[in-house]
This record gives C-alpha cells, sequence and structure tokens, in this order.
C-alpha cells in the first residue's frame, strides 16, 4: 500500500526537480500519444523540442521563441502575484483581449496622426483596458464573495465576443474593402511596436517581460508587500493577524495581473498580430497558467518557463505543419505538462512509502 | 488491567519503551506525563486505535488484543476523549445512539440516558441540541456514552481542562462512585494536585518510558512534578512593584463573534496598569478568542472602546496597534500565530517587522531579521537546527516558545497573550511565566487568558472570569479563594443539585 507522509521540511530538492521530471513525464506519455496516433514518437519530441534551437530553420524560430515567450512571461508573473496569494485570476485570456482592444481603440482614434506621444497612450491604454477587466471579478468577490475563479473565466468568453464585434463593427477598417478586422497598427510608425534587433523576435513586449520579472522577484522575495502576499496565501488567518487586509489585496493582485495581462495584448496587438481580428484571442491567457505553476510562481523561474512553452509553441506548429499532427494533440500535450507538474508537485511537501496494508489506523472514532 | 513490556516505535521517534504497569479492579490510576511522554499513544492501545509493536495486555486474567475500538468497547473498555467526537447539529440522545454497534429506539435509550444520568448525578437532557450545550454538559454527554456500555475500565483524557471547579467536583464524585462500583479508570492529566485529590496509584512517564509509580496522596505535586519533567523546577519570582499609570483600558467592549459557534463578547470593561499583570479566567469557548481578536485589531471596535496610553485604538488594525505598542499572542499557534510552512525567520517578521524596524522604506531587511529570530531561539531556549527551519517542524512547546519571545522581544506598553503554555512542558512553562513577569516587571501592562487557573494564580495581580461573553469585574488576586473563583466562572452550570442524594 501506498501512503504519502507529509514532510517535516519542504524538500528544497523536489522544488526544483519537480518543473524537470514534469517536462521528463511530458515527453515520455505524449511520445506514447504521438505513437498512438502513428506517428514517429523520437521525431516529433525532436520537432518541438529542438528542431526550434538547433534545426536547420533555427536562424526563423528562434526569434520566433522569444515573439510567443514575450507574452507568455508578462502575462504568467502577474498571474503568479495572485496565485501565491491565493487569488485564482483564471480570466487572464479576456484580460489580455480588453486590453488589445482598448489600445487599438486609443492608436485608431489618433490615426493619421504622427506623434511619438501615442505609443506611450496606447501602452496606459493598455493596462487600463485589462486592470478594468480584472477588477469585475475583484469588486464582485470583495463585496458579494462571489468566486472569482468562475467570474474571471465567464469574462473570457464575454471579451471574445467583445473582440468579435470590434473586428466586424467598431474597430473594422475601413479601407479593408468590408473584411473583418482592424486597420493594422504594425504599419504605421506611430503605432508599430517593431522588432528591436532585426531577426531576434524581441520587441517592447518582451522587454517589459524581462523588466517586470526582475521587478515581481524583488517584490516578492525583498518587500514587505511580497511577503504579505505569500503569507495571505500560506495562512489566511495569519496574514489578518500580521494586519493584511484581505480585501485590499484582492484588488491589488488581481488588478496587477489584469494590467499586465492587458500590456501583454497591447504589445501584441501593435507587434506581432498587428490588427484586432475576430479571433485575437489565441490562449496565451490560458498557456500562462502552465507557465506560471511551471515556473513554481517565482519571476525568474516563469521566464525560464515561458520558453519552454513557446518552444512547444513553435515546435508544435512545426509538427502540425511537417508532420500533421492536429492542433489538439498539440495542446494536449502542453495540458500534460500542467497536470505532471501539479502531480509531481506533490513530493516537496509529501514523501511516499511503502508500507504492508493495515498495519496502523490512525484518527479517533 | 495489565500491561507488560509495551513497545510502539513510530518513523524517528520510540513513542512507548517497554512500558509496564498494571490497574487493579476499583481503582482509580493516574497516567502522568509532559506532553510528548507517551501517554496518548499507550491509551491508543489499550484503545485498539494502534497495535503495539511488542508487548501484550491482559484484561481480567485474558490475553487482550484488540484490533480495533469496537472490540475493545464490547470488551469492556470505554474511552473519553479530552475532544469531543459530538454533531453539534444533533440531539444528546441521537448523539449517543451514534455511538452505539445497535442503538434501541430512541424513547428507550432517551429513558436509559435519563436513568444513568440521575444514578451518576450527572444531569442531561437526552432531548436537548448538543450545539446549545455547555462544554461541561458536553462531556457528560461522552461520559454516559460510555457507561451505557457498563465499562469494566474507563479511560480519561484530561477531562478537566474544560470544567469550572464545581464542575470538576461534581465530575470527582461521579467517578468515586464507580471506582465504588468496581470499575477501573484510567486518569490523565497533567494537574497534579486533582491527581492527589483523586487517584489511588500513579504511573508516570517521560520520553516513552515509565520513569516511576507512587501513591498521589503521599506525595506533593512539587515532587510528582520533578519526577514528570526529570529535572527540579523553580517557582517564578516576582518583584514587588508600585502599580504605574492606566496603560491598558477596555469599555464597554461588545463586538460580534467571526467565529462559527462562536460568542459574542457582551460589554467587556476592564484596565491594566502598567506593570500589573491581569489574568482572565474561563471555560473555553466563553469569548476569549474574541477578546483576542478585539484586543489585536483583527475584529475592529469604534475607537474610544479600546485606549492604549490614552490614545483610542478600538478602531486600528494589527499593524497600528503594534505601532502603538500594543502586541499580542493568539492561542492557535499553526496557521493564525504563525505560518506553519514558513521559516521562523519570516514568522519573526510576521508581527514584528514593525516594532524591531525590520524593513526600510518597505524593503526587508532580512539580514536584521534572521538576527532577531536568532537572538529569540537563544532567549527562550528554542530547540531547533536554525532560525531557517520551517515552523511546522518545531513541536508545539519549542514553537510556543519561539512566538511568546517574539512578543515579549518587541519592548511593546501592553502585551496581550491567549494560553501562554497550552502544551507547553512544566520547564517551559515555567520558563515563560518568568518571561511575562520579567516583561511586567519592566512596565509593560498584560492581560493573560488562561484555562490554567493555577498558572493564573502565579502570575496575575487581578483576576477576572470570562462567562458566555460577559466578563466579571477583575478583583486582585491575593486572598481569592477556589470557591469565589468558581462562583466567578458561572458555578457549576446547573449543576449544584447534582449529588444532593449522596450530600
Amino acid at each position: 500500500m501506498l501512503r504519502l507522509e507529509k514532510r517535516p521540511n519542504p524538500s528544497r530538492f523536489w522544488l526544483y526537480a519537480t518543473p524537470v521530471v514534469a517536462v521528463l513525464l511530458t515527453m515520455i506519455a505524449g511520445g506514447l500519444l504521438f505513437a498512438a496516433m502513428g506517428k514517429n514518437p523520437f521525431e516529433v519530441i525532436r520537432t518541438i523540442f529542438w528542431d526550434p534551437i538547433f534545426g536547420q530553420f533555427a536562424f526563423y524560430l528562434r526569434g520566433q521563441l522569444l515573439v510567443k515567450a514575450g507574452p507568455l512571461i508578462l502575462i504568467a508573473i502577474g498571474l503568479a502575484l495572485g496565485f501565491r496569494a491565493g487569488i485564482w485570476n483564471i480570466g487572464a485570456e479576456g484580460q489580455y483581449i480588453i486590453g488589445a482592444i482598448c489600445a487599438a481603440a486609443v492608436g485608431l482614434a489618433a490615426y493619421p496622426t504622427e506623434s511619438r506621444w501615442i505609443f506611450p497612450a496606447m501602452v496606459i491604454a493598455g493596462a487600463f483596458g485589462g486592470w478594468a477587466w480584472a477588477m469585475i471579478p475583484a469588486i464582485l468577490k470583495t463585496r458579494f464573495n462571489t468566486n472569482e475563479i468562475l467570474v474571471s473565466l465567464m469574462l473570457v468568453y464575454v471579451a471574445e465576443t467583445i473582440v468579435a464585434k470590434a473586428a466586424t463593427g467598431f474597430l473594422k477598417n475601413p479601407e479593408g474593402m468590408g473584411f473583418p478586422g482592424s486597420r493594422n497598427l504594425s504599419t504605421f510608425p506611430a503605432t508599430a511596436n517593431p522588432e528591436l534587433f532585426a531577426g531576434s523576435g524581441l520587441h517592447w513586449g518582451g522587454v517589459t517581460a524581462l523588466v517586470m520579472a526582475i521587478l515581481a522577484w524583488v517584490l516578492l522575495s525583498r518587500h514587505i508587500l511580497g511577503f504579505q502576499i505569500r503569507l495571505a496565501g500560506q495562512a489566511p488567518r495569519a496574514a489578518r493577524f500580521n494586519g493584511v487586509n484581505p480585501n485590499r489585496l484582492v484588488m491589488l493582485c488581481m488588478g496587477a495581473s489584469g494590467a499586465l495581462a492587458g500590456l501583454a495584448g497591447m504589445f501584441e496587438v501593435t507587434g506581432p498580430a498587428g490588427q484586432i481580428t475576430i479571433d485575437f484571442g489565441t490562449g496565451y491567457g490560458f498557456t500562462a497558467i502552465i507557465v506560471a505553476f511551471l515556473g513554481r510562481l517565482n519571476p525568474l523561474g516563469i521566464v525560464l518557463a515561458g520558453f519552454i512553452m513557446a518552444l512547444t509553441y513553435v515546435g508544435g506548429e512545426m509538427a502540425s505543419t511537417n508532420l500533421g499532427l492536429p492542433d489538439a494533440a498539440i495542446q494536449v500535450f502542453q495540458g500534460m505538462l500542467l497536470f505532471f507538474l501539479l502531480g509531481v508537485d506533490m513530493l516537496t511537501n509529501y514523501r511516499i512509502r511503502l508500507r504492508a496494508a493495515g498495519t496502523t489506523v490512525k484518527g479517533a472514532l | 488491567m495489565l500491561l507488560e513490556g509495551l513497545t510502539k516505535a513510530y518513523p524517528g521517534v520510540v513513542a512507548n519503551s517497554d512500558v509496564s504497569f498494571g490497574i487493579g479492579e476499583g481503582e482509580i490510576h493516574a497516567l502522568l506525563g509532559e506532553n510528548g511522554a507517551g501517554k496518548s499513544t499507550l491509551v491508543k492501545m489499550i484503545y485498539g486505535l494502534v497495535k503495539p509493536d511488542v508487548g501484550r495486555m491482559v484484561l481480567r486474567g485474558q490475553p487482550y488484543v484488540p484490533a480495533k475500538p469496537a472490540e475493545a468497547r464490547r470488551l469492556g473498555v470505554a474511552m473519553v476523549f479530552q475532544h469531543f467526537s459530538l454533531f453539534e447539529a444533533l440531539t444528546v440522545a441521537e448523539n449517543v445512539a451514534l455511538g452505539m454497534e445497535t442503538p434501541p429506539p430512541m424513547r428507550e435509550l432517551a429513558a436509559r440516558i435519563r436513568s444513568v444520568s440521575e444514578e451518576y448525578g450527572l444531569p442531561l437532557d437526552p432531548g436537548r441540541m448538543v450545539g446549545d450545550l455547555s462544554a461541561g454538559e458536553r462531556q457528560r454527554v461522552e461520559i454516559i456514552r460510555c457507561l451505557l456500555q457498563d465499562p469494566k475500565l474507563l479511560i480519561m483524557d484530561e477531562p478537566t481542562s474544560v470544567l469550572t471547579p464545581q464542575e470538576v467536583e461534581i465530575l470527582f464524585r461521579t467517578l468515586r462512585q464507580l471506582r465504588a462500583e468496581g470499575t477501573s479508570i484510567l486518569y490523565i492529566s497533567h494537574k497534579l494536585e486533582e491527581i492527589r485529590a483523586l487517584c489511588d496509584e500513579a504511573t508516570i512517564l517521560r520520553r516513552g518510558r515509565v520513569v516511576g509509580t507512587c501513591t498521589p496522596r503521599e506525595r506533593t505535586a512539587r515532587e510528582m512534578a520533578e519526577l514528570m519533567v526529570g529535572a527540579t523546577l523553580g517557582t517564578p519570582t516576582r518583584s514587588p512593584r508600585p502599580k504605574g499609570q492606566v496603560a491598558l483600558g477596555v469599555s464597554d467592549l461588545s463586538v460580534a463573534s467571526p467565529i462559527a459557534f462562536g460568542t459574542p463578547l457582551r460589554g467587556v470593561s476592564f484596565t491594566v496598569a502598567a506593570g500589573e499583570v491581569l489574568g482572565i479566567a474561563g471555560v473555553a469557548g466563553n469569548g476569549q478568542d474574541e477578546l483576542l481578536l478585539a484586543l489585536s485589531g483583527e475584529l475592529r471596535a469604534p475607537g474610544d472602546r479600546v485606549r492604549l496610553n490614552d490614545h483610542a485604538i478600538g478602531d486600528l488594525g494589527p499593524a497600528e496597534r503594534r505601532r502603538a505598542g500594543l502586541v499580542s499572542a493568539p492561542e492557535d499557534r499553526y496557521g493564525h500565530a504563525a505560518a506553519p510552512d514558513m521559516s521562523l525567520t519570516e514568522n519573526a517578521l510576521l508581527t514584528a517587522a514593525i516594532r524591531r524596524k525590520l524593513t526600510r522604506h518597505g524593503f526587508i531587511d532580512w539580514a536584521k531579521t534572521r538576527a532577531f529570530a536568532e537572538e529569540i531561539i537563544a532567549d527562550y531556549d528554542v530547540r531547533t537546527p536554525g532560525p531557517g527551519t520551517a515552523a511546522r517542524a518545531l513541536s508545539g512547546g519549542n514553537l510556543q516558545k519561539f512566538l511568546m519571545g517574539r512578543e515579549l522581544l518587541q519592548d511593546a506598553d501592553a502585551i496581550v497573550i491567549n494560553q501562554p503554555t497550552w502544551g507547553v512542558d512544566a520547564a517551559a512553562a515555567a520558563s515563560i511565566r518568568q518571561k511575562i513577569l520579567d516583561c511586567a516587571a519592566t512596565g509593560a501592562a498584560v492581560v493573560v487568558i488562561s484555562q490554567d487557573l493555577d498558572e493564573l494564580l502565579e502570575i496575575a495581580d487581578s483576576f477576572a472570569v470570562l462567562n458566555e461573553g460577559r466578563m466579571t469585574k477583575p478583583r486582585p488576586t491575593q486572598g481569592l479563594t477556589m470557591d469565589e473563583i468558581g462562583m466567578m466562572m458561572g458555578g457549576a452550570h446547573g449543576m449544584e443539585v447534582a449529588h444532593h442524594a449522596e450530600a
């Protein structure tokens, strides 16, 4: 019989080994999945994890890596702050979309003016849009004690409807010959978010993500507010005893994660995506949840995790075009990563013991 | 009942090692020992919850190997747990029925409960909801549940910790009556005076081993305590000191309880002067937790209801109250006073950040925080590998020493403590009490909420009782008799007539 036994001290080894073991387990289980689909598992795994960095088209794909990792890291940093405090914002995807809409609206309203103040104004609008969208579940939670998981998740679908409406209605390109979608913001100097170094894939979003990761790391490890965030997540009653106002913390964490998600949307709509389209939301907001946990809710770990996840995106696309794997198989593969991560994570706080059945019966009547 | 060479080891710790003793028929046998001495494990073996690794038990001449509690009960062993296992939303009779293998019809059961409760002087209405009963009455439900099985051996684990002195007296009469009828009783407690008054024989455990047996009536409480601890004990000393200005004042404080089945505070008023220790007694669940929350700042009130050095602080939160000079220590260590998964250093920061100036512009000075944690560990003799250890890895008593040190080393004007020595071994408890008195001697106003009357009488200058959320007027401790204290605690909750027939 297997028994779980709580460790007196959390294991440092497993804290760092968990992500590695989870990635390995995902490769094995994913390989079995691909084999069952009639593909050569080694070829698929190589296509996903190896080719984007060292393969034939690596010169192009490496840039794509940063393009994908930027928004994932930026969103995951914000989510990690909330997750650390036990506040579960699942709706980053919606905040990402609304941030992009707000930023695009500001940029399009200024069209065709040329001014270097337009881009900063769009940054602010993007952050504000994401923040405001996250405030809805935050206020409902603090006022009426609703569940922020459900409300923030449901608002993703509202945001998706709004973005479809924007692409076909109020933000539609008047010169677009009736096709859905806004003007392409990346083609106008005032609203464009270009690559900073040609071929690197690094744009302002990537820079912001790295800066935010460092700031968040300082906040969590050095600042009293970060301490209170961790305290509230680990021992809510001790946090109140410390003097933490739980409602204020909900507002703060939801607001921060919403603003960062909105920023990610802003950098995406002005850069790689270029325009508001019907299907603007591509799932970064959800994948970022996996990134946050894969990075152990640690800002520096999240940077690393963001790159690994970007790899599965870029490599997954390669696999689907070159090897004919369906997109859904790649999504299952990404989902497995979170599944194994949460499973293996238990070993940080528990150890498994083998025991002959029925030697002890614990507990009172 | 005879126990021979019982040994039980858990991974990393030997809970019982070669424990042997016997309990005669119609004997009240005390099992003494500090926390962690192995009393609970031993009792669990007797009750069939845990199997011994080595050793054997004999019950009335027959080998006794209970595989589970139901078998133990069938063979005549019954147990009253320290923490009751009762459903608050059910009636007394329903609760009793739940513990039986084949409960009789409700009406018949109610009649039996009534007759047993009358026979043993434990008045109890089988139709009442358990949620409405006092702790003492709940214990009676547990006892009657056991008596209905007509036990040969009754095990009682810390039965008096929730009772008023009068209720204790009534319980003792019941136990003596059982003894007279030939029932053996294994009585677990660390209240030595009670054991001297009640028990015929005592077995003393230390670190899982039997370190002595004695006849309690022939020993002093101090001798037994020293056997338990294995060392000589110091008595807290206090230097006489003049009473200072009023530091902490509470007037007409009423707050609703945030706890389910909690007790609201109803018009609590008292003052504590600098250098004074106010002891607040009362049976658990009469508003102690709420009073601590209202004083720590986790529950707020209109500003002038709580005053510190003549500033209104009733509407301030915990952080502002600490800044103003009031620190507090809640009873629940794992999760309230401390974050179990955080290190001792982080837990030191938890309440001391403000008064010990461990942050600068909001940034934590970890070196200074670690130094403070190390200072607590050294000053309060906390046994731990170091300040990086997770709080949950410390034993209850060790963590309590750390948490007491954390508050007492903050040089506060007023200190509020709920259950300072609960679950702490005798030697550590004595040193904590001494530190509390030392703080008072340097001019702090101290409020100690405790269920241990001996502790309060030892350290408190004035004494008050919380009963159903109301507080009696504080009286000087000197000259108070146990009887007066008992009356302050609300007597015996309607049990004054219980043993009338014998009296």
